[in-house]
């Protein structure tokens, strides 16, 4: 059980609303994570704070043997040049709830950009693995295709191959197949499915509690900033000891 | 049943026609009343021109004398360099706005408070005379020479021109630029791409095709803009005919001549850039609201106020 990600103390705020009240989060690698909660509750500040697209105000975010946008000199945390945050960030992949497709980049071109530009592949090389990737998503006979020509599924498929085209250690998934029509959803959680079975280390923000009881290794349930429960998917689903948590889960699951 | 005694619902179903029933579009009598008040006009004004006192075989004589396509061709090159000066000047300037350094922020809104808040003839008219300020040009190493050397009338017209438009499109970029959606930028920085390669590669070409309705309006513009420079004694179209009427009087045939070469010019633009937008509208739109915005824009018509 080797560690992955350890965030310690994570503190957000927004303004004067304090949305992430000091979070601690041990993830090993191979391991499924879902992270569940109200609308609100900050699990996907969470999440961004993981990755530092939002920077914490407090607390620090450990991936495999760095910290996350600082390093360590003499007993503080001094802030990395920008450049070395992005290749720190790269090594996490992200996947977002609205895609954010390059729109004016073919399928292809999406996921070549990251292994071209930042690990400085060849073009034929990058696209070779380019796609095997969308073989991998169903998505390599609409290589060529825009994104505006494509559904919502289609694009998140495309979306989660250009993550995985920069070999993350770990996928971090928000809120993946909220903005999808319910019949686009199981073609994602599918493609989730496999990549949780071939060992893939993975933090799912999500609002699909079958896809958290039926997956994940474990599960998180996050409520106003902070983790109420954190354990098997069985037992916090279950049985949670929390009664807001209960008061959630009632609600979800009726 | 109820409807019986409704006045407009007097039809009952037993009476109601086949599927096949012909139908009869309404006339509209004022469109052609209306048509035909505009064709008189037109025929009127065209007579007018006709009959009045121009002589139509000089403005066809001079449309293609030397001196006329020479100065079409400065007026092309003034035109084309001073876009190109305004477009570069436009995106520093405009990307320099959205900086997070206060100080770059300001230098560029300066730029624009100055250069979008004067006349572009009196630019023109103050870079023109620019020597009076400052006497030489040296920059230690590179430059010694005076300036009325180097700001020529053709340089002069190139920055008053190009640096006007690069406020008006400093602006522009920065709309531009706001309006890509903001997951494109999160998207490539947690790919790992630095802030440049996300600007060059990635928010730059989507803005390109966002602004380039306003481009083509830029450049159509510019066209009839240079004949400002005509002011400054640099040799364009409206200056070479300017200098043949002097001398031979036939004033109204060359403005004439002017208008015809100008009226070529911003015609083929508009088609070039009709099949531009068209052909770079093709994949960059994606949800409606963005498509509205880049049609509404092209719909808008050419900046004309500022001189």
């Amino acid at each position: 059980m080797t560690l992955a990600v350890k965030a310690v103390g994570i503190r957000k705020s927004f303004g004067s609303h304090e949305v992430l009240k000091g979070l601690d989060l041990d993830v090993t690698y191979g391991e499924v994570l879902c992270i569940l909660g109200p609308s609100g509750s900050g699990k996907s500040t969470f999440l961004r704070c993981i990755n530092h697209l939002e920077t914490p105000n407090g607390g620090y975010v450990w991936v495999d043997g760095a910290i996350m946008g600082y390093e360590l000199a003499r007993g503080a945390l001094q802030e990395l040049p920008v450049k070395r945050l992005r290749a720190q960030q790269s090594q996490l992949g992200m996947v977002f709830q609205h895609f954010n497709l390059f729109a004016h980049r073919t399928v292809l071109g999406n996921v070549i950009e990251g292994p071209m530009v930042v690990r400085g592949l060849s073009r034929a090389d990058a696209e070779a693995r380019a796609m095997g990737l969308l073989e991998q998503v169903g998505m390599a006979a609409k290589a060529s295709s825009y994104p505006s020509q494509l559904s919502g599924g289609q694009k998140q498929r495309v979306a989660i191959a250009r993550a995985l085209a920069m070999e993350p250690r770990v996928m971090l998934f928000d809120e993946p197949t909220s903005a999808l029509d319910p019949e686009l959803v199981g073609e994602i959680l599918e493609v989730m499915r496999n990549l949780a079975r071939g060992g893939t280390t993975m933090i799912v923000v999500t609002h699909e509690i079958g896809f958290a009881r039926e997956v994940a290794d474990r599960v998180v349930v996050m409520i106003d900033g902070e983790i109420r429960e954190n354990g098997a998917p069985q037992q916090v689903l279950s049985n949670p000891d929390d009664p807001r948590v209960r008061t959630f889960l009632s609600r979800v699951l009726a | 049943m109820q409807s019986t005694s409704n006045p407009i619902s007097t039809l009952s179903l037993a009476d109601l026609p086949g599927p096949d029933v012909a139908i009869r579009r309404l006339k509209h009598p004022g469109r052609w009343i209306s048509g035909g008040l505009v064709i008189l006009l037109i025929a009127v004004i065209g007579r007018a021109f006709a009959v009045g006192q121009i002589q139509w075989t000089v403005v066809g004589e001079f449309l293609t004398a030397g001196v006329i396509i020479t100065g079409f061709g400065w007026t092309l090159l003034i035109s084309a360099c001073a876009l190109v000066l305004g477009v570069l000047l436009g995106f520093a300037f405009g990307i320099m706005r959205l900086s997070e350094n206060p100080i770059l922020r300001f230098a560029a809104w300066l730029y624009v408070w100055v250069f979008r808040g004067t006349p572009v003839l009196l630019q023109l008219l103050i870079w023109f005379n620019i020597a009076l300020v400052f006497p030489k040009l040296y920059i230690p190493g590179l430059i010694d020479a005076r300036m009325v050397d180097v700001v020529t009338p053709f340089v002069a017209a190139v920055l008053g021109l190009g640096v006007n438009e690069g406020s008006y499109l400093t602006e522009v970029v920065r709309g531009g630029i706001g309006s890509v959606d903001k997951g494109q930028k999160e998207a490539a920085h947690t790919l790992g791409m630095t802030p440049g390669q996300t600007m060059r590669r990635i928010i730059l070409p989507q803005t390109l095709r966002l602004i380039l309705p306003v481009l083509g309006n830029s450049a159509i513009g510019m066209l009839k803009f240079s004949s400002l420079a005509a002011t400054i004694a640099m040799g364009e179209m409206l200056n070479a005919a300017q200098r043949i009427y002097f001398i031979n009087g036939a004033v109204i045939e060359l403005l004439f001549v002017c208008a015809v070469w100008y009226l070529a010019g911003t015609t083929v633009l508009s088609i070039g850039q009709y099949y531009l937008e068209r052909h770079f509208g093709r994949d960059a739109a994606t949800t409606t609201t963005e498509r509205r915005w880049f049609k509404g824009w092209a719909r808008r018509p050419a900046v004309t106020g500022e001189a």
